[in-house]
């Protein structure tokens, strides 16, 4: 299981004492304030933020600092949010994005 | 439209608002990022003397320096899009269009993927990514990792992973293909990772050392190279290992791995799995520089400074009239030398602003940065000074070019 890392041998130490309840795809969760949607998702041990919206496979963060979108969610109804750039907030309603009915996909037999 | 205005917080930028708003002008700073710092913010490893070189620590010293004299600073706010109007650069965010007549770009570095078999699984990540998790966010990335990519910056972020406690199963090559050529060949890996062998106290350093002194001995060193790896700080790095792909059922699970013979093919029947619960992929950094590509900067490209750079001279100045550029958008260094690169830009704009009162300064910026470059102790590419030979051509050939269509 994904673990904080309270004591560090050069780095300070953390306070785990600031916490905040948020909700991922309904379920509850609690994490520190100003945690990464990311960081706190991983820390109650959820990988997956999104499944791909064409091939439907799953999806978790990449580059953790904005620049590949992977990691995109909705919070609070706002679409396509990178969970590694937003804070959690108290009561925040984070969802991820599924397979899209309709498909991007270039049909033409050699694209197959 | 007087603020100066600054893309990016973190070391150049931050260090360009310091020295801009000593001089008594007004600076926006802005950063997509929740926290001011840029990649310094992860940076952790020791310095010759001993001192740890904490990215947090430094960065809050020059965020609170930046915000004691005034710098307003804007996180969480994207840039779309810049372009000059009437002799105005307009910075366009989510909610607002800024104006400003001198811009600086500091948008820093972003690194380099390779694909890899299974690589958009949750728990594949960029090293850096794994970086930032462990120091920023203090979440472990995992509890077993496999890095593949051996270079300075994973060699460096594995250090880091192990001090937070984290096992790292092994450092390894990518399988190679067209687009990993020279990250999964074994004797170019070699070549560079000679220059990182001082971060290093390990037999790794020794037999590097010995064998290295020409082509024919390197080729000795990979030929023999131990098929376990050498450890440095206890993680094996496997030269002569390649992963071929990184499986699990809907995380990852582990990566499967095989023996690759000296020019980096997977040698049949040696294939086997080493478990790990997260992946790091480690292709190395390149300038991140879409916004002055946008706003119209000529790019060249030069290997030494870790890709497309846009063309600016010294003083951090562009080809264009009041944009300006410091830190890793011009070639991939360490945060020092990114540091001495903001402070030569915001002398370079004040002494735009102030009509040219700075020039003393601006030359002594200049010498700082070149001494800077020669004292550091992580060099990305042991070949940066070229690089930056190279751009000194490309600029007086520009300049040139300038003149002579004055002249026509």
């Amino acid at each position: 299981m994904t673990k904080r890392i309270i004591h560090h041998p050069v780095l300070d130490s953390i306070e785990e004492t600031d916490t905040v309840s948020f909700t991922f795809d309904n379920h509850k969760y609690q994490a520190l304030r100003n945690d990464s949607i990311a960081a706190a998702l991983l820390v109650n041990g959820v990988r997956t933020l999104r499944h791909h919206e064409e091939s439907g496979t799953p999806r978790g963060i990449y580059c953790n600092i904005g620049h590949c979108f992977e990691c995109r969610v909705t919070v609070d109804g706002k679409q396509g949010m990178r969970a590694c750039l937003t804070p959690v907030q108290e009561g925040m309603a984070v969802t991820s994005g599924g397979k899209l009915l309709t498909s991007v996909r270039d049909w033409r037999s050699q694209n197959e | 439209m007087n603020k100066v205005i600054i893309i990016g917080a973190g070391p150049a930028g931050l260090s360009a608002a310091i020295t801009i708003a000593e001089s008594g002008h007004s600076v926006l700073v802005i950063d997509e990022y929740m926290k001011a710092g840029g990649r310094l913010l992860g940076q952790l490893y020791k310095e010759p003397n001993g001192n740890w070189w904490n990215g947090i620590k430094e960065s809050q010293k020059l965020l609170d320096k930046a915000v004691d004299l005034g710098v307003q600073i804007n996180l969480h706010t994207p840039v779309s899009n810049i372009e000059s109007i009437n002799g105005l650069w307009r910075i366009y965010t989510e909610d607002e269009v800024y104006l400003t007549s001198h811009l600086l770009i500091a948008t820093g570095a972003a690194e380099t993927p390779l694909p890899i078999p299974g690589w958009t699984l949750p728990g594949v990540m960029s090293v850096g990514a794994a970086q930032v998790m462990t120091n920023v966010h203090r979440v472990k990335p995992g509890d077993r990792g496999v890095i593949i990519g051996v270079n300075v910056l994973s060699s460096a972020i594995a250090m880091e992973l192990k001090l937070a406690d984290i096992d790292v199963a092994c450092i390894t090559l990518p399988k190679m293909n067209s687009v990993t050529e020279k990250h999964g060949n074994p004797l170019d890996v070699m070549n560079s990772l000679l220059h990182v062998s001082h971060m290093a106290p390990s037999t790794f350093v020794k037999l590097g050392s010995k064998l290295m002194k020409n082509d024919f001995m390197k080729k000795m060193g990979i030929t023999f190279y131990p098929k376990n790896g050498v450890k440095m700080w206890d993680i094996p790095i496997m030269l002569r290992k390649a992963v071929i792909e990184i499986y699990g059922d809907g995380a990852v699970e582990g990566v499967k791995i095989a023996t690759i013979s000296t020019a980096g093919e997977i040698i049949p029947g040696t294939e086997e799995n080493i478990k790990a619960d997260f992946i790091c992929i480690a292709g190395g950094l390149y300038p991140l520089a879409e916004l002055a590509a946008v706003a119209g900067c000529p790019f060249y490209h030069i290997e030494e400074l870790g890709g497309y750079v846009p063309l600016h001279n010294e003083r951090m100045e562009t080809t264009l009239p009041g944009l300006y550029v410091a830190g890793n958008i011009t070639g991939i260094e360490g945060a020092k030398v990114a540091i001495s690169q903001g402070i030569t830009a915001g002398l370079a704009i004040i002494n735009s602003k102030d009509g040219g009162q700075q020039e003393d300064k601006i030359k002594e910026a200049v010498n700082f940065t070149e001494q800077t470059r020669n004292k550091a102790h992580i060099q990305f590419h042991p070949e940066v000074k070229v690089g930056k030979q190279k751009l000194q051509k490309y600029w007086n050939e520009y300049l040139i070019s300038v003149k002579n269509k004055v002249h026509n």
